[in-house]
Formats: structure tokens, sequence, C-alpha cells
């Protein structure tokens, strides 16, 4: 157990390093001067000379690279082209929002899928089951940036049940957690569909059913728990996805999180702000993953007891 | 009939994208006294909020949409299944070097590599083709990679081995026709998308620039007037839906038709 915890923390660590890596790449070496930006096309070459020595540009590439990982371990992100604040301290401000909206969009895509792909599985080839299938697959088929709007429309602008867009109070959670969380419970409840079938040819619910069990309990404790092991990895990469759509969730609704500072960072030039909402959002990723591979280990005794150690 | 239905909204869509520009169409006419009007004789979809007819622009959007699937899709799927192949075919220090590079990609959450890589390189159809390119190409090298481990050591390959066969005759002769079928599944699931990241990205400003039309900047002109006038949001989310709907459906039905596992359990 030990040396599957430690390998999977190894192999996350690698990843992490390469993502930082490919980040500072891409940012580095695609075409567009940061300098330029700050300054302007007008400003004086001794100006943006100076400025240029002052943010490290001037060295040769390996040795910035050296500079960003050296920042990377004390946490230092460099500073905002615009704003002139710390990276970290615009990001600290933000991450509250993303996490809010992110849980809620969680509890919406899980509080949909586990009921619809239960029913659906249960009762296989029945007109509930395709039903709950084609709805499934409607979500998928629907991007956020339609949603979104559409949801806008109908119920804050004709219902005024709930505010267009902004960050205060509950209500104005609402929406931006539907829309972001029903594409995840189309993803989950087919998961939860193919899993569950799986699981009901098993012998033990075979055994279950013959000592007389209700139904019922057959499927929520026996089934159900079983079947719910593999979602929960499956659920880990699909984080990314939801990560992803809440950059463009955050800009339908204005929700003040790091999706939304992401893009107001890449259309302002904000080189290094962008560097540090992608990397935020991927080593967020690869942690959970490791995270959910780890709990998947630990909450499977055939791979906790399986591997020695 | 309605089992045709996915690959008909396809061939309507890629009609319209190949040949639209022969219709009669003026998307950039501006006719100041209809902004923001309705559905009309003339104008079926009603007009924007500068006046342009919704339908002719929904026409240059599918271009648009059509172009970036297209290019992403061939670029991707080409690049991705030589990386997988060569990759699991050679095997040794390149095969491992390759897979950690796959782990890194699918570390990111694609669209906000790709939301990045379009900020940075700046807009224009092209630079988004690029963006998602980048981003897409993994998906068909895990693939490829997994299929070939699985058929390398059959005994064809062994016996073209024998007979001196060079190992890139060998991938694209004895090793791709056996891999295709997936790799086509794969390419329709890409296709699907495709179409929505070029509208995400557009609908974030980072797509094509105005006067060119996407389905995605148009929804988001058209978040503004949702109130006074949601049919310049209606009519291109239902047309970006359909497209994408008539993939991921003619996806599952090329994966039922061609993979030979799943079509084996079911008799």
């Amino acid at each position: 157990m030990l040396n599957f915890l430690i390998s999977r923390l190894f192999s996350a660590l690698l990843v992490i390093l390469g993502v930082c890596g490919i980040v500072f790449l891409f940012i580095h070496l695609i075409p567009g001067d940061p300098v330029e930006v700050m300054l302007g096309e007008s400003a004086r070459p001794a100006d943006r000379e100076a400025l240029r020595a002052a943010l490290g540009l001037d060295l040769p590439l390996w040795q910035q690279l050296v500079h960003y990982f050296a920042g990377l371990v004390q946490f230092d992100l460099g500073t905002s082209l615009h704003s002139n604040r710390a990276v970290t301290e615009i990001l600290a401000e933000r991450i509250p929002a993303t996490v809010e909206l992110a849980l809620a969009s969680l509890l919406v895509a899980i509080s949909i899928a586990l009921p619809l792909g239960t029913m659906a599985a249960v009762r296989q080839h029945s007109a509930w089951d395709r039903g709950s299938m084609v709805v499934a697959l409607i979500g998928i088929s629907i991007p956020n940036f339609v949603l979104g709007p559409l949801m806008i429309l109908v119920f804050a602008l004709w219902l005024g049940w709930f505010p267009v867009s902004g960050r205060e109070g509950f209500g104005s959670l609402i929406l931006p957690a539907l829309t972001l969380g029903t594409a995840l419970a189309s993803v989950l409840s087919r998961m939860v569909r193919a899993s569950l079938l799986e699981v009901l040819n098993e012998d033990f619910v075979r055994t279950a059913r013959a000592k007389g069990l209700p139904e019922g309990r057959v499927i929520w404790r026996h089934a159900v728990r079983n079947a719910l092991l593999p979602v929960v990895t499956l659920l880990g990469l699909q984080l990314g996805v939801l990560l992803g759509g809440a950059v463009i969730t955050e800009t339908i609704f204005s929700w003040p999180g790091i999706g939304q500072l992401t893009i107001e960072a890449i259309q302002s030039r904000d080189y290094p702000l962008v560097q540090a909402c992608v990397l935020l959002i991927s080593v967020t990723y690869v942690v959970v993953n490791a995270l959910t591979d780890m709990a998947y280990g630990w909450l499977d005794p055939r791979i906790r007891l399986g591997r020695g150690g | 009939m309605l089992r045709h239905l996915p690959l008909g909204i396809i061939v309507v869509w890629a009609l319209l994208a190949l040949f639209g520009a022969l219709i009669a169409l003026d998307p950039n006419h501006i006719t100041l006294a209809k902004i923001l009007h309705g559905s009309e004789a003339g104008a079926w979809l009603g007009y924007d909020d500068l006046g342009r007819p919704i339908w002719d622009r929904l026409v240059l959007g599918a271009q648009t949409s059509f172009l970036v699937a297209c290019g992403v899709v061939s670029i991707s799927a080409v690049v991705g299944t030589m990386i997988g192949m060569t990759s699991a075919y050679f095997g040794g220090w390149l095969d491992h070097v390759i897979t950690r590079i796959i782990d890194i990609f699918l570390a990111f959450p694609s669209i906000l590599l790709a939301i990045a890589l379009a900020g940075i390189l700046g807009p224009g159809i092209e630079n988004v083709v690029i963006a998602l390119s980048v981003v897409s190409w993994v998906g068909y090298a895990r693939l490829a990679r997994g299929q070939v481990l699985s058929l390398k050591h059959r005994e064809h390959v062994q016996a073209a081995l024998a007979l001196g066969v060079g190992p890139w005759t060998i991938m694209v002769r004895h090793l791709l026709p056996l891999i295709m079928a997936p790799l086509i599944v794969e390419a329709t699931f890409g296709v699907a998308g495709a179409v929505v990241a070029e509208a995400g990205l557009s609908f974030l400003g980072l797509g094509v620039q105005p006067p060119e039309a996407s389905w995605g900047s148009m929804i988001r002109d058209g978040t503004r007037y949702l109130l006074v006038a949601p049919h310049m949001v209606l009519a291109p989310g239902a047309a970006l839906m359909l497209v994408v709907l008539a993939a991921n459906l003619f996806g599952d039905q090329l994966r039922d038709r061609l993979d030979v596992k799943s079509r084996f359990h079911h008799k």
C-alpha cells in the first residue's frame, strides 16, 4: 500500500513539473512581447530595455526557466503586469468563488445522475432507460454557453426567480451551478448506468436476492455501493472538464472566479497572470486525480491488500 | 428513416458550408430599419443587433465551424495516430518519453489549454485550428498506441517482419487498416468536440473576428439582447446543438456498427 502511495505521489509530482514546464515554454516561445504591451508601441527603446532587464526577460531562456522554478518553490508566481500586485494575492481573492461554484455543480451533477443512472440500469431497455439516456445525450450535446444564456432568459429575465449575473447570496449561485453541472450530470449518469449494469450481474447481487432481501435494499446497499467505486475514479477525470467549463460559465454569469480571471488576463495580455491561472487549474486537476486514485486504492480492499507493503 | 437523421443533419451542415456561397447570401448587408427585428418574409430568422440577416450569418458560421472541424480532426488524427503507432511499435525509451508527454497533456483540462493558446496566439481561424489541434492529438495517440501494442505480436506482423518488410510499411500496410475502425469513431466524436470548442473560443472572443461569423460569436453578441431579441441566441444555439447532437449520435451508431467486440456481444 505504501509503495502504491509513494509511486502515485511521485508520478503526480513529475506530471506537475511537466505541466509547469510546458506552460512556461508556451508563454515564452509564442510571439508577443509583454514589454510592448506594458509600455505601448511608442515607448523609447531605452525604457523598453530597462523594463526588460527589470523583469528578467533579457536573460537566456534556460535562466528564466530556472528563475521561474525557483520562484514556484517559494510560491512566488510573479507580479501582474497590469495591477502591479503579486499574482498569488490576486489568485487568493478569486479561489473561493470557483471552489464554491465547482462544489455546487458537483452536487447538482451527483443529485441528478445518481437517481437517473440507477433507474435506467435497474429497468434496462424500458422506456425510462431510453428516455433518461436521451436526456443524457442532449445534456452532453448542449454547450454551456448555449445553456447558460437560455437559463438566464427563462429563469432570470422571464420568471425573475434568480439574478442575471454576479455573486451575491445563494440565489446567484443556482443558475451557474445548474449550467455547469448539467453536462457533468449527463456524463455521470451514463457512467452510473454502465457501472451498475455490470455489478447487477455479479454473484453477490444474486446472493443478496436469493436470501430474500427486499429489492430496494439489494440495489442501494449492495449494487450501487459497489458500482460507485469506478465512478469515483472517472469523476476525478471529469473534474478537468468541470474546471475548463468553469472558465466559460464564469464568463457568462460574471462569476468572479479563476475562470473569469483567466479570460480577463488573456484579454489584457497579462502573461504572468495567464500562466498562473493555467498552472493553478492544471495542478488542481493533477492533485485531485492523484487523490482519487489513492482514495480508490484505499476503498478497494483488492488494491489495498493485494500489493504488499 | 429516423436512424439516418444524424447523418442527414451532418450532410446538410457540410453542404451548407461547402455550397453556402452559391446561394445568394448577404451576411454583411446592414438594414438599419430592421435592427433586432424578428422573423419575417425574406429573412425567416430575423435580424441581429446591426441589422444583418441571421440566416445568412448562420450559413457563414456553418462554414467556419465546418472548416475548423475538418482542419482540427484531420491534423490531430494524422499526427496523433503517427505518434501513437510509432511509440508503440518501437517501444523502449521512445515509448517511455511519448507516454510521459501524453500523460502531461492529459493532465491539462484540454479546453483550458486551448483557451490559453488561442489567447496567446491571437484571434483568427488558423490560430483556432492550431490551438485545438495541439490539444486534440493526444486522444488519437493514446488510442493508436494501445491498439498497436495489442496487435504488434500478431502472426501476420511477424510474418512480414520475417520477410524483411520495413517498419513503416508494416505500420501503414499491416497495422493501420486494423486500427482504422476505432480511430474513425474517435474522429467522429472529435468533430463534435471541435465544433463545440470552436464556438466556445469564439464565444470568449478568441476565435474568428468580425465580419466573419461563428455560431459562438453570434451567441455572444446575442446575450446582450436576450430580452428584446432572444432569436439572436436561439438560432445559432439550435444550429450548434443540432450538429453536435448529430455528430455524437452518428459516432454512437458507427461504434455499434464497427466495433467488432460489441457487435459480438449483442448477438
